[in-house]
This record gives C-alpha cells, sequence and structure tokens, in this order.
C-alpha cells in the first residue's frame, strides 16, 4: 500500500486510464495454418528434424523398444525411472521422490512423451504417468525418451491443441545448447549433454 | 522506472567511444550477420509467415487494448492455481516482493533465469544492497556478472567478450563467486561451458529459491512460459522449493491457444534456430513436482505510460526476440553498450523513452535519433513493430517537451529557413553567405586533409551531435546556372 491505495488499483486504474477511448474488439486473423495431416512423411520429417539438433534418432518397432533402451545405456548404468513406464530397463532406479544431489549421481533418465512435433524437431513432456517429475529428466546428463510414431504431429498448433495448460510441460528440441560465447554452438551446458530418441513403430 | 546505466552518456558522445574500438565492431558484426542469416534461412522455410506475423499483431493489440481484463482474469486463474500474485508500481516495489519472499525463507542467495524484467529493474544490485547475492545462470549473464560488465545484446548479452576474454573472467573471478575454474581452462567454448557447467551446479543444487521472468502469461489458464536454451532455467524453475517470477504486464496471452503463434515467431526470429532447446509451461503449484511456493510480480514500471501514447503503445507488443538489433546498421557499429539501457537497438530506441518519458533526461531523448530510420527493423519485426514511425513521434515529443519555455534550436532554426526560402531575394542572399563559407572552410579545412565539418558550433551543434556536415557547397546552384547556363555539367 502507498498513500493508501493498492498497487494493483492502481496499476488497473492507469490501465484504463491509457486505453481510454481506444479500446475497441481486435479480429485476430487465424489464417495461418492450424490443423495439418499427419502422413508418413511427416514422421520422417519428425526424425529428421530432430537429428538436425544433434540429438540421436534410433528407429525402430515397438515390439524392440526394449532392447533399444538397454542398448543405448552404458553398461551397469544408474538408470532414474518415473512410474508408469511401460517398458523394462536395465539398472533402473524408481524415482521414489530423489533430492537433486541424488538424481545429480545418477548416469541417466529413461521416459516417454506426450507429443512429437514434425516440423520443430521437438518432444514435449507434459509430466504425468511415464514421464515423470520435471526434476528427473533434467539432472541426468543422459536422457533416452521414446516417442511412439503416432504420437507426431505436424506443426505447432497442433501440439498446442493436444496438451492441458494446466499441467506443467517442457518442450525439448535437442540436447542443451548454448551460443554465448562467439556464437559458436556447443552442446550441452545444464541440460542432459546427450538426448537419445527412441522413434518406436 | 528504468534508469539508465550510471553515469552513461547521451547516444552520440557512447557511440563515439565505442565507434573507435574495433575489436568490439569486428565482434558485433560477426556476431550480427551470423544471426541475421540464420534466421532469414528458418524463416525463409515457413510458408505462412506473414500470416503469423498478423496473427501475433493482432493477439497482442487485443491483449493491450483490454489490459485490464487480461490481468484480472490472469489474477484469478494464478490464485486458483496456488500462486500468489503480487503487484508492483515501479521498481522499488516489485524489488521489495523479492527481497521479502528471500528473507521470509531466511537465504542470502538466489538462483536466477536470464530475464529482461530483472534486468531492468535492476535486481541484483537491489538484492546485492539488502546482503543477498543474485546468481546469474544464463552462461552470457554469468560472464557478464563475472566480470562486473554491463549487456550489450538482448539475446546474447556477452557479444562483445571474444573466447579469451572470457577465459581470463572465469579464470580470475570464479573462485570469489564459488567453485573456482579449472586450472587448465582453454579458451576453447565447449570447455567455457563445462567450467559454467561445474560451477554453477552447486548453486543449482543447493538453491532454496529461484527467480525468473516469463516470456508469456497466459491468462485463461494462469500458465507461465519460459524459452531458454541452455537448461539453466529448467534448474531455476523446477529444482528451487520457491519461485519468484517478475512478469512484465504487457507479456500476458488471453488463452493458451495463442502460444500456437508465438512459440513460432519467437524462436525463429530470435536465435535462428526452428525451435528453442527447451520450452518450460507451469501453472502455479504442481503438487510433488517442482516449487511449491509461487510467487507471480506482475510489474508495470512505465508500462501504463506507453500504453497511453497512441503511436507508441505497440512497442508493448515486444517479445524480446532482438531481430531489430541484429539487422540494425547503427547497432551492428555501435553495440548495446550505446544505447545505456538494458534493452538497447532499435527496439530500446523506442521503447526507453516511452517507458521513462520525454523531456525529463538528456540520454534518453537522444535514442530516437539513434537510427538512420531505414526500417530493415519493422520488416524483420515478428509482432510489426513500427519501429521507424514512433522513433518520428518520439522525435517530434522530445522537440515539443517543455524546456522551461525556451525553444528548441531546430525550431528556431527552421523558423528561419522559413523567412528564407519564402522570399527568392533573401534566398540568394543566404546562398552567397553560404558560398563564401563554403570556399572558405573548404581552404581552411583542405589544409588539415579534411572533406567535412565534423561539428558545427552555435544553435547547429546539436545536429552534428549524431552525423559529420558536410562543407557548404562553394557555389549555389542558383549561381552556377547563372555563371554557365548548365554548359559545363
Amino acid at each position: 500500500m502507498r498513500d493508501g491505495v493498492s498497487a494493483r488499483d492502481d496499476i488497473l486504474r492507469d490501465v484504463r486510464r491509457a486505453v481510454g477511448e481506444a479500446r475497441r474488439p481486435v479480429d485476430v486473423p487465424r489464417d495461418y495454418r492450424r490443423e495439418r495431416v499427419v502422413e508418413a512423411a511427416t514422421v520422417d520429417l519428425f526424425a529428421e528434424r530432430v537429428a538436425d539438433y544433434r540429438a540421436e534418432v534410433v528407429r525402430c518397432s515397438l515390439d524392440e523398444v526394449e532392447a533399444r533402451i538397454a542398448a543405448a545405456l552404458p553398461p551397469h548404468a544408474q538408470v532414474v525411472v518415473p512410474d508408469g513406464l511401460p517398458w523394462a530397463v536395465p539398472g533402473a532406479v524408481p524415482d521414489d521422490r530423489l533430492t537433486p544431489a541424488h538424481l545429480d549421481g545418477l548416469d541417466g533418465v529413461v521416459t516417454g512423451a506426450t507429443v512429437g512435433i514434425a516440423e520443430t524437431g521437438t518432444i514435449v513432456l507434459s509430466h504425468g504417468p511415464g514421464e515423470g517429475r520435471r526434476a528427473i529428466t533434467l539432472v541426468p546428463d543422459l536422457h533416452v525418451c521414446v516417442v511412439r510414431a503416432d504420437q507426431v504431429v505436424a506443426g505447432v498448433p497442433d501440439a498446442i491443441r493436444l496438451l492441458d495448460p494446466t499441467r506443467p510441460t517442457t518442450w525439448i528440441s535437442g540436447p542443451s545448447a548454448t551460443s554465448d560465447i562467439e556464437l559458436d554452438r556447443v552442446e550441452g551446458v545444464h541440460g542432459p549433454r546427450t538426448l537419445l530418441v527412441i522413434l518406436a513403430g | 522506472m528504468t534508469s539508465t546505466f550510471v553515469g552513461m552518456p547521451a547516444f552520440p558522445e557512447a557511440a563515439r567511444t565505442a565507434l573507435g574500438d574495433s575489436q568490439l565492431r569486428a565482434n558485433l558484426a560477426h556476431a550480427t550477420s551470423t544471426i541475421r542469416a540464420k534466421r532469414a534461412r528458418v524463416v525463409g522455410e515457413v510458408d505462412d509467415w506473414e500470416q503469423l506475423r498478423l496473427a501475433g499483431a493482432a493477439v497482442k493489440d487485443d491483449v493491450l487494448l483490454h489490459l485490464d481484463e487480461h490481468l484480472v482474469r490472469l489474477e484469478e486463474a494464478l490464485t486458483a492455481n496456488g500462486a500468489v500474485v503480487h503487484w508492483a508500481r515501479d521498481a522499488e516495489e516489485a524489488c521489495a516482493v523479492v527481497a521479502e519472499v528471500a528473507r521470509s525463507h531466511g537465504v542470502d542467495e538466489v538462483v536466477k533465469v536470464k530475464s529482461m524484467a530483472t534486468a531492468e529493474i535492476e535486481l541484483n544490485e537491489h538484492l546485492e544492497a539488502l546482503g543477498i547475492a543474485a546468481w546469474e545462470t544464463d552462461l552470457a549473464e554469468l560472464i557478464v556478472q563475472l566480470g562486473e560488465d554491463l549487456p550489450s545484446h538482448i539475446l546474447v548479452p556477452a557479444i562483445h567478450r571474444n573466447r579469451a576474454e572470457i577465459r581470463q573472467i572465469f579464470t580470475d573471478r570464479m573462485a570469489a563467486a564459488g567453485r573456482p575454474a579449472p586450472d587448465d581452462l582453454t579458451d576453447e567454448p565447449a570447455r567455457l561451458a563445462e567450467a559454467a557447467r561445474l560451477h554453477l551446479r552447486e548453486k543449482f543444487l543447493r538453491a532454496k529459491v529461484g527467480v525468473s521472468g516469463a516470456n508469456f502469461a497466459v491468462a485463461d489458464s494462469g500458465t507461465l512460459v519460459v524459452v531458454e536454451s541452455e537448461g539453466n532455467g529448467r534448474m531455476c524453475l523446477t529444482l528451487p522449493e520457491v519461485l519468484v517470477s517478475v512478469v512484465g504486464i504487457e507479456k500476458v496471452l488471453p488463452t493458451w491457444s495463442d502460444l500456437e503463434v508465438f512459440l513460432q515467431l519467437l524462436p525463429r526470429s530470435s536465435t535462428g534456430e526452428r525451435m528453442n532447446p527447451y520450452t518450460s509451461t507451469w501453472a502455479g503449484v504442481q503438487p510433488g513436482d517442482g516449487p511449491q511456493e509461487v510467487h507471480v510480480v506482475l510489474l508495470d514500471n512505465g508500462r501504463t505510460r506507453a500504453l497511453a501514447d497512441e503511436v507508441g503503445r505497440q512497442a508493448l507488443r515486444c517479445i524480446r526476440c532482438s531481430a531489430c538489433l541484429n539487422v540494425c546498421p547503427v547497432y551492428e557499429r555501435t553495440g548495446g553498450h550505446s544505447y545505456g539501457s538494458v534493452y538497447p537497438g532499435p527496439i530500446g530506441a523506442i521503447l526507453n523513452p516511452l517507458l521513462r518519458g520525454v523531456g525529463t533526461d538528456e540520454q534518453t531523448d537522444s535514442l530516437p535519433y539513434a537510427s538512420s530510420l531505414c526500417g530493415a527493423c519493422y520488416e524483420v519485426c515478428p509482432v510489426r513493430i513500427d519501429i521507424p514511425s514512433v522513433l518520428v513521434d518520439l522525435r517530434a515529443q522530445v522537440v515539443d517537451a517543455p524546456r522551461g519555455g525556451i525553444p528548441k534550436p531546430e525550431a528556431v532554426a527552421l523558423q528561419a529557413a522559413a523567412a528564407a526560402f519564402s522570399s527568392a531575394a533573401r534566398m540568394s542572399l543566404a546562398e552567397k553567405v553560404s558560398g563564401f563559407a563554403g570556399r572558405l572552410l573548404g581552404w581552411q579545412l583542405g589544409r588539415r586533409g579534411r572533406t567535412s565539418l565534423r561539428r558545427i558550433p552555435g544553435p547547429g551543434a546539436g545536429w552534428t551531435d549524431a552525423r559529420d556536415a558536410p562543407l557548404p557547397a562553394a557555389e549555389s546552384f542558383r549561381s552556377w546556372w547563372k555563371r554557365t547556363g548548365g554548359r559545363d555539367a
């Protein structure tokens, strides 16, 4: 409170005063591409664009997922897995509310995903069953992420439509990267330095 | 109030210094041309880019013209999601909220995601004065903070530093702030990034309080969005128990589906990527996942002043992509420091005067002139801010701003010009005087090997602050025509 008036009341009053007579409905033209059909080429494009970010992409059938996960992990790796992951993982450590320090001592994480966006090569997690809370896909240095081909959509609007805004989401496009030093792209600053995507089906 | 970097001179003086720094000019030319090319490539592959720009501009206009309604809805949704909403009229109030949250948890440090709003309110300095360390965790911001330096670009704030300088800063300064740089640190970017990873990881793992901004705040769902590259944002948004986000009131979007426009426009315009490595969205408190105490500070700090400006209010559409910096011929040569603000480049040249108001300080009033009005900024702007028109309008406001009743030199000069142009005899006399001056000055400067007047004295001095004045022609066109009839052309 300042001079007995709350900042909230002051700001809202100043907004109304500033807009004044200009207040009017604005039509938003929505003639950009909002809905696109998924074809076989869409899944190929997804694989290509994920790989463009220097993430590793492995394609396989749905039956081969467990073997591919096992092959992706270093021998004797300790790997955190979220509740509800439908695949068996060797060296699995269940996420029993592990502390950040504990997560930092593990070698990797295996999760599923909610949606894959072909045009941008993006994987979106919404941190429900099979994906886990946000910290587990952040602190370990290796993220193995399984995306089913039927989860791939064409563009950003298609993904937005499928996501629940009240859930936390993490959009991942390649491994962590920076271009802050002379615009040289360096993979791996704080997030997982290795992102391996298993595209199944 | 947004403040000017302490002791910063007006743009022309600062620019003159920057232009003399050849290392800075080389770094800037490399940086801006690289990002320009990347942006052009990824924008070129989107065939509905113009439709997206039109939609983006319209969504933002709708937000601005009904900002009070959207803010009230955002507050309701955030509160329903378990977040605590604070309102801050200015920098002081916003900093006080963050400080109070930190104090209530007894911490002497917070970890920060790169955020223009917190840079604008000088949160780090404010917290430091209270004995709370605010650790910047973006690599470039870390370089700027450890080097006790100022940011020079919205997206890549340390772009004025080269790798050797960065290695030196890390070697000299990391130890005092926490984990020291490795003894065998080289100037390879991958090694420097690794040093930052190790230095910051211990801070992330122990941090109790995180501080962020937000790129977008969705009113109907109470969802905040942070767009980033390195993962430091995810660390700050996920690992601490408490999160405070400082959000400018213009960041609100009406609905979740509006993100489908902006998550296409922003990354391609900003880093020139199809998508940035990481985007995080969160809606208040998520039980069992991430911070269990969430605060959101809605910040005015001059935004309602900018909103009241009928021409200038479009600047509040800005999504801080920095595409306008990278195409600006003035920015490319002078760099970000010359603008004396966390908002440099063409957007800074309009945003700073709009947020602070014109006619109060010389530095701010100089910014609308830091442009050749070439219009490249408008062409690349993903939300179609007509920066040149706003610049011209602000120049008029600067000239008209009351200064104790004394007319500005431009006004006097233009009145004199009107008198001369309206009479052939007066025009002829003026040309004779000018021609004589031109011959005399040409002879004098020629002896010193120069062909232009750098500064002219008297009332015209202000005009030559920002440009070199050419010599007056030795002979006017009309006198040359009378003498030769155009035969020696």
